[in-house]
């Protein structure tokens, strides 16, 4: 008996969903980001709206003044889905838990300079209080936000501050012992050099316009913090006392360029809407950036000599307005 | 002008990369067969890294094609930026 081998070629009915054809303007493969993301928020029949909110519907796009025909066009140049975005954060986390490790295990923590030390636990400890405010507002961004695209990398954004607030404590658990953590705590409810900042997050937790919370909190408060926390602070203690902070801050310092990325690439799609959503948006920036401004001043100081500190956030707020002109919001 | 082909497995890793060659390519004939996917281009194909890094919206490695490349024909000119196949000397 003789056997042929022979291929039989099997065409699928559809490449991809209808919803998501008719996107991509033929039926052809699509990637899972666009599979994972596009129109998978409901917007029809909701009979019953929110009895907390009875003036919207559960997921409205009048819940931010910004009008956009079409929200999913705010596009996640990451392309983060769930299984991309855990797997990115998951190789992070291995990278940062391998610092931790190594700092831990060669002693790198008790030999540090001390001087360094308190400036580093002063500094960087209250500064999970920030990451938990920031969690609380990206989770509120997702929550009222309108279309997947981008109520999807807001919740992302939210739990990667989480994150960073866990290890922010590490830092502190490792640096110095447990009594730091309540000593930050205290920093951050009676300090003077915290309060500005408090205040700032504390206003920005009960924002009703979403998007406006977004140019608070992503773009502003994260542009000047980020900057200032994870690259000029940790320079100036690295040149203190050598790079042992910049380990435990490795996590940050490579989430916040990534972070820029798909902050600046949403500026820029909402800016090239209208000119209704670019006033807006310039508005919100220009409100929100002087408050960050005299909000990181007192606590910059905390870290770098006064005059060093102006420096310092001279340059972040120009890196930020730099960032802003190339999304076209020049402000 | 004779061919150059390149050949990837078909998968949701090579999906990009096909396209960024159809991208930088407007001569090349994509013939997608079962589990295969072959290029053929008139006398040059290049790969540009940039455009697979639009594509996937992450950093990439051009040897990373390696890992689902079949086969291919042409002298090959391998950068950090460009991978191209061509017959000229």
């Amino acid at each position: 008996m003789q056997i042929d081998l022979r291929t039989v070629s099997i065409t699928p009915l559809r490449q991809t969903f209808s919803h998501v054809a008719d996107r991509l303007g033929a039926d052809k493969a699509a990637s899972r980001y666009i599979e994972a993301t596009m129109d998978v928020q409901p917007t029809v029949n909701y009979h019953y709206r929110p009895t907390w909110d009875p003036a919207h519907e559960l997921f409205d796009a009048a819940r931010t003044q910004i009008v956009m025909r079409d929200w999913y066009a705010l596009k996640d140049p990451r392309q983060y889905y769930y299984g991309a975005y855990t797997q990115a954060r998951a190789r992070m986390q291995e990278t940062a838990e391998a610092d931790f490790t190594f700092v831990e295990e060669r002693g790198l923590a008790d030999r540090y300079d001390d001087a360094a030390r308190r400036t580093a636990l002063d500094f960087y400890v209250p500064l999970r209080h920030v990451a938990w405010g920031a969690n609380m507002n990206g989770a509120a961004m997702c929550a009222y936000g309108y279309g997947t695209a981008i109520t999807q990398p807001c919740l992302y954004a939210a739990m990667d501050q989480l994150g960073m607030a866990q290890y922010l404590t590490r830092l502190g658990l490792l640096l110095g012992s447990q009594g730091e953590l309540e000593a930050g705590k205290q920093a951050w409810l009676a300090a003077p050099a915290w309060q500005p900042l408090r205040r700032y997050v504390e206003d920005t937790l009960v924002l009703k316009d979403w998007f406006e919370l977004f140019v608070a909190q992503s773009v502003v408060l994260d542009g000047l913090l980020f900057g200032l926390a994870y690259k000029e602070v940790d320079t100036e203690l690295s040149h203190q006392a050598g790079p042992v902070v910049s380990m435990l801050t490795r996590f940050q310092a490579e989430w916040f360029q990534e972070h820029t990325k798909w902050v600046d690439t949403v500026v820029k799609a909402v800016a090239a809407e209208s000119e209704a959503n670019r006033a807006l948006l310039a508005g919100w920036v220009v409100h929100w950036r002087a408050r960050a401004r005299e909000a990181l001043e007192p606590m910059a100081q905390l870290a770098l000599e006064t005059g060093a500190a102006q420096a310092a956030l001279d340059r972040v707020a120009a890196v930020l307005d730099a960032r802003l002109a190339k999304a076209g919001l020049a402000v | 002008m004779p061919n150059v082909f390149i050949a990837f497995q078909r998968n949701e890793e090579t999906r990009p990369i096909v396209e960024a060659i159809v991208a930088d390519n407007p001569a090349a004939v994509v013939n997608e067969q079962p589990a295969m996917v072959k290029i053929d281009a008139p006398g040059r194909l290049v790969i540009r890294r940039t455009t697979i890094e639009d594509e996937i919206g992450r950093d990439f490695d051009l040897q990373e094609l390696q890992i689902n490349l079949i086969t291919l024909t042409g002298h090959i000119d391998e950068t950090e930026d460009e991978f191209v196949l061509s017959w000229n000397p």
